[in-house]
């Protein structure tokens, strides 16, 4: 007897005990709503399992990156609806960036005028629901007039109720090659900078990084283009009866969640900016002017380094919430992945498996940002003694 | 690009006049005598370069082309009252489908005649807002007012007894639903998410993967799919005949997603709490939930109120996506006002209205989660 209380008092097997409590607690919680699930599930007829990611989908889906008809399976349809997820969350990432950087640094501009500009613009975004201003966007575009009497934003771009009409190269096998030219002459810059870096370190004496990694990455591709014979087509879209015929075009659905998912995340990203360059002390600006660097110079190797470390984690996690809220694009229609996950829950009735599957996938989207962030905070981290 | 142009610097000072009221928060400017010399105060802040000298240019060339049209649809040729044929006809905003719309938007379906009702809970609950932002009332009281608070809403909403007519909870709409839901959300949340900070800081391996698991499946997965987990899914997790209707789900679902959330600023807080402190209630000989309740909590809790305020206003903001799930929100209420053909047109002053309420909501907090930092600030300093 005395053994056992003795054993209780000892913090390891107590640890032990409320572990095994806990973890039989949560599996007993667990069971009961499986069990509960397949009983429901069972009387409502359903089967459950993957099989029907193999059965015809029926359903069409409005825009793809990929060809799909309503014949296709619905694994194909979850495939599209991923592909335009992503490709959205991806044009808006980089739209928002390049704004919430300009308005990060105009916030902190010593014009008045234009501080203030931008404070109104970060206040306004980010106190009013995202959902709120899609739908606004969204009802902006559909009142858009109609093609015939369409907007021309700028040369050959067209804006109306169908969407965004613009002119594509028309397509010529010297793209291709020019292309995989750009993308070897950026090896070839990366090379170039780390090479200009181990001759500084070496010999201490400048080398001309910028303008060689530049020539790398522009020459190239150039020469390739020029080569095959500089094909240089534009499809440009063309009135035609009710519609545009010719160019490309991106649906009202996509536009409207392109635009409102980049100004929302520019708020917040303005904010982040902003809070990473006031964390370089001043002291620091002066330091790199006493050694006298240029002004350029000291943003580049003083205050840059510094200020990313600080602006980089919640920039990732900004992107984060970016590629989630890209979920509300079933507000609007758009059919990403929670829209079409939502049309095949509701077709075949396996709405664990749908949910589950959607919840995997962004999971594994989350996962693959979160580590790209701890491997970027390792590598920026302040080294202490 | 002459600096010295005599009208530019006087039209900035007339812009400055007009927005300085609303920047309590912003430090002043390097200007400082703004008041005694408008004139030395433009030339320091808005042409003490070229291209500042530039920009100001480009501002006030937007502010030239941008306000007046705002202002006269806004203002000068808006319609405030009549029909819709009155709006069509003016060239302005038309305010009139505020005016006759208001009621749908702010209630939804609540019955008409009743309306006083919800409209007597939101005013119960805005001024209990206002009563918990000041810090003299934040006493153990203040707890059960909010308790009180909660259960005269419940009772104002559901009726049924004091002679209320009994209003079932799928004819609520609007603004009720969205402070309710977000209120609601972060009450349940508040001590779900202390159990999983404390979890995820715990010893005990089993008990940390389990909260990480939760905490990290909630946090990486959207709120919109969370919320048709809770509206598809919760009904198969009950056993035959149970049934718990739409606005619990969804309050569900945003509870849990709310706490994930919740628990990291909350392990925050955990995290800030020196070690000494930790061992010193060791020392005295506490155990693990009266070292939690007495020493760490107490301390962690007050570091990570801003965090808290932050995450209810994105709860509150949240709270919009319930539409989605087929809840009657002030989103949801302002899209059904815009589908009245009679008024459709004026989507535009429908949205501008449900915008504007929900940025005072969020933005009055948002000033005072910078207010509260502030002040924990200054007495971190001291």
């Amino acid at each position: 007897m005395s053994k056992l209380v003795q054993a209780l008092n000892s913090a390891r097997v107590r640890g032990w005990l409320y572990q095994a409590l806990f973890v039989s607690g949560t599996l007993a919680v667990g069971w009961y709503l499986v069990s509960n699930t397949l009983t429901n599930l069972g009387k409502r007829g359903v089967a459950t399992g993957f099989g029907f990611l193999k059965r015809e989908a029926g359903f069409e889906i409005g825009e793809s990156l990929l060809t799909y008809a309503a014949s296709d399976t619905y694994l194909k349809a979850l495939v599209v609806g991923l592909l335009n997820t992503l490709t959205v969350s991806a044009g808006a990432v980089i739209l928002a960036s390049i704004l919430g950087v300009a308005v990060g640094v105009a916030r902190l501009s010593s014009n008045w005028m234009v501080g203030r500009f931008a404070a109104v613009f970060v206040e306004t975004v980010r106190n009013v629901p995202l959902l709120l201003q899609l739908v606004v966007w969204y009802t902006i575009m559909n009142r858009l007039p109609s093609p015939r009497e369409a907007i021309e934003v700028l040369p050959h771009i067209f804006l109306s109720n169908r969407g965004l009409k613009y002119p594509v190269f028309v397509e010529h096998a010297g793209h291709g090659w020019a292309f995989l030219a750009l993308l070897l002459g950026i090896a070839g810059a990366i090379a170039v900078v780390r090479y200009g870096r181990r001759h500084r370190e070496a010999t201490g004496k400048p080398f001309p990084t910028l303008p060689a990694a530049l020539t790398s990455i522009v020459l190239p591709p150039v020469v390739v283009f020029l080569a095959s014979g500089a094909p240089f087509a534009f499809d440009v879209p063309v009135m035609a009866g009710f519609n545009f015929e010719g160019g490309s075009s991106v649906s009202p659905e996509f536009t409207a969640l392109l635009i409102g998912l980049s100004v929302y995340t520019a708020g917040f990203i303005a904010e982040i900016v902003r809070s990473g360059i006031l964390a370089v002390p001043h002291g620091q600006t002066e330091a790199g002017l006493a050694l006298g660097l240029s002004p350029a110079k000291i943003l580049r190797l003083i205050i840059l380094p510094q200020a990313l470390r600080v602006i980089v984690p919640p920039l990732t996690s900004q992107y984060l919430n970016l590629t989630k809220n890209s979920s509300l694009a079933v507000a609007i229609g758009y059919p990403d992945l929670v829209s079409v996950t939502n049309t095949s829950a509701n077709q075949t009735g396996q709405v664990v498996e749908a949910v589950a599957m959607m919840m995997v996938v962004y999971l594994v989207i989350s996962l693959a940002i979160a580590g790209f962030m701890n491997w970027y905070n390792r590598k920026v981290a302040l080294v202490t003694r | 690009m002459s600096k010295d142009n005599p009208s530019q610097p006087s039209a900035a000072w007339a812009a400055s006049y007009e927005e300085e009221p609303s920047q309590a928060g912003v430090p002043p400017s390097p200007g400082g005598m703004t008041a005694l010399k408008p004139f030395g105060w433009a030339k320091d802040n808005l042409f003490n370069s070229r291209l500042n000298t530039v920009l100001t240019l480009i501002c006030l060339a937007i502010l030239w082309f941008a306000v007046p049209p705002v202002v006269s649809w806004v203002l000068l040729d808006a319609t405030w009252t009549g029909s819709s044929e009155a709006c069509r006809e003016a060239v302005g905003a038309c305010w009139s489908v505020i005016v006759v719309k208001h009621r749908l938007i702010f209630f939804g379906t609540y019955p008409f005649d009743e309306q006083w009702r919800p409209f007597l809970a939101c005013g119960l609950f805005v001024a209990m807002l206002g009563v918990s932002g000041v810090r003299a009332f934040w006493r153990p009281w203040l707890v059960g007012a909010w308790a009180l608070v909660l259960v005269g809403m419940g009772v104002l909403m559901w009726g049924g007894v004091l002679g209320l007519t009994h209003v079932p909870n799928d004819k609520w709409g609007g603004l009720p639903i969205t402070l309710m839901l977000s209120v609601f959300a972060i009450a349940l949340a508040f001590p779900l998410s202390i159990l999983l900070a404390l979890g995820r800081q715990s010893s005990l391996p089993a008990i940390r993967s389990i909260c990480v698991g939760f905490i990290e499946l909630m946090r990486g997965v959207p709120l919109v799919s969370v919320l048709f987990m809770a509206s598809v899914m919760f009904p198969l997790f009950l056993p035959e005949g149970v049934t718990i209707d739409k606005l619990l789900r969804a309050l569900a679902g945003l509870t849990l997603f709310t706490a994930a959330y919740l628990a990291e600023a909350v392990r925050g807080g955990l995290q800030a709490i020196p070690r000494g402190q930790y061992e010193a209630a060791d020392a005295l000989g506490l155990g693990y939930w009266q070292k939690t309740w007495l020493i760490v909590l107490p301390q962690a809790l007050r570091i990570v109120i801003p965090p808290i305020v932050n995450q209810f206003i994105s709860c509150f903001k949240d709270t919009s996506l319930v539409t989605i799930v087929g809840l009657y929100d002030l989103l949801t209420a302002a899209t059904v006002a815009t589908t009245d053909p009679e008024w459709r047109p004026f989507f535009a002053e429908v949205y501008v209205f449900a915008g504007l309420v929900f940025w005072i909501f969020c933005f009055s907090m948002s000033r005072y989660s910078q207010w509260l930092e502030r002040m924990a600030n200054r007495y971190n300093r001291r």
